[in-house]
């Protein structure tokens, strides 16, 4: 029984581990500024869950197992609310976002659309 | 619930809040000596006196009614955040050519303020998705792909959130 535990944490934290890694890797390949944000935003939901819920099982019992799900709580809650005020304000001083097949060259570069 | 809200529903909701806070400082401190003790209830009762002040203790900052389909809209809504977290790191490791970023105007038939928000914060967590805008019933989302778009353009998730309010 221990031993399961431990294998399906240690998976939950190389799953996470990956998830954010992907994330990270998204951010700098990704074409333009939203999206860019969609690829934090995998970071945001699945990597950081995955990583709390293999810390979770790592002490399964004790205050430190409720202040964990309260620190899922909170990333679940903010984070949203984060990405969107970042949208809402590069949208409201006119940065305009890529329609349709960007070119392959990543960067900077504006769209030749 | 709705004869308190037109009468005075201020005690509950801030006999409410003040559990919420005491639980919350219990759980982060877990000190149990009495100075300690004083101190988290003295900052516990400027919270509320602030709060009170700032007149933000209403039915909105406690959605207590909300609770009862909330369980099954968080597994599905799970489901779903799970789901496109794959889609969206197979569209990271595939490369650029793989997506259509989208940006799009999208209904919703959401009636109370409380619900839009729910939407609209379902529809932000959702990797791939971002909501940007909301002016009425119009809502603007930015997405990666434009199947995100077109799934959201079905409904699905507006009609799970509307069964949320009862």
């Amino acid at each position: 029984m221990n031993l399961v535990i431990e294998i399906i944490s240690g998976l939950s934290l190389l799953i996470g581990c990956f998830l954010c890694l992907s994330g990270g890797v998204g951010m700098l390949r990704f074409p333009d500024f939203y999206t860019r944000m969609h690829a934090v935003s995998v970071t945001d939901t699945l990597g950081a869950c995955l990583v709390l819920f293999g810390l979770m099982l790592q002490s399964p019992n004790g205050l430190v197992l409720i202040k964990l799900i309260l620190i899922l709580l909170c990333t679940l809650f903010i984070n949203p609310s984060a990405s969107h005020a970042l949208a809402k304000a590069a949208l409201r001083n006119g940065l305009l976002p890529l329609e349709g097949k960007p070119d392959n060259q990543g960067g900077n570069k504006p769209s030749k659309l | 619930m709705t004869q308190e809200k037109k009468s005075s529903f201020f005690p509950s909701h801030r006999l409410i809040l003040l559990l919420t806070l005491a639980l919350f400082w219990w759980i982060n401190s877990n000190y149990s000596n009495p100075l300690l003790l004083s101190l988290g209830a003295a900052s516990i009762m400027l919270v509320l006196y602030i709060a009170q002040k700032m007149d933000v203790i209403d039915h909105e900052s406690h959605p207590i009614s909300l609770s009862v389909n909330m369980a099954t809209y968080l597994l599905w809504l799970s489901k779903e955040v799970v789901l496109s977290n794959i889609s969206v790191v197979k569209h990271i490791w595939l490369g650029n050519s793989s997506i259509s970023p989208t940006l799009a105007t999208i209904d919703t038939r959401q009636c109370t303020d409380i619900n839009k928000v729910i939407y609209a914060n379902s529809i932000t967590l959702t990797p791939g998705t971002v909501a940007i805008d909301l002016i009425d019933d119009q809502l603007t989302v930015h997405a990666l792909h434009k199947d995100d778009i077109d799934t959201l353009k079905t409904g699905d998730m507006d009609r799970r959130v509307r069964e949320l309010e009862n």
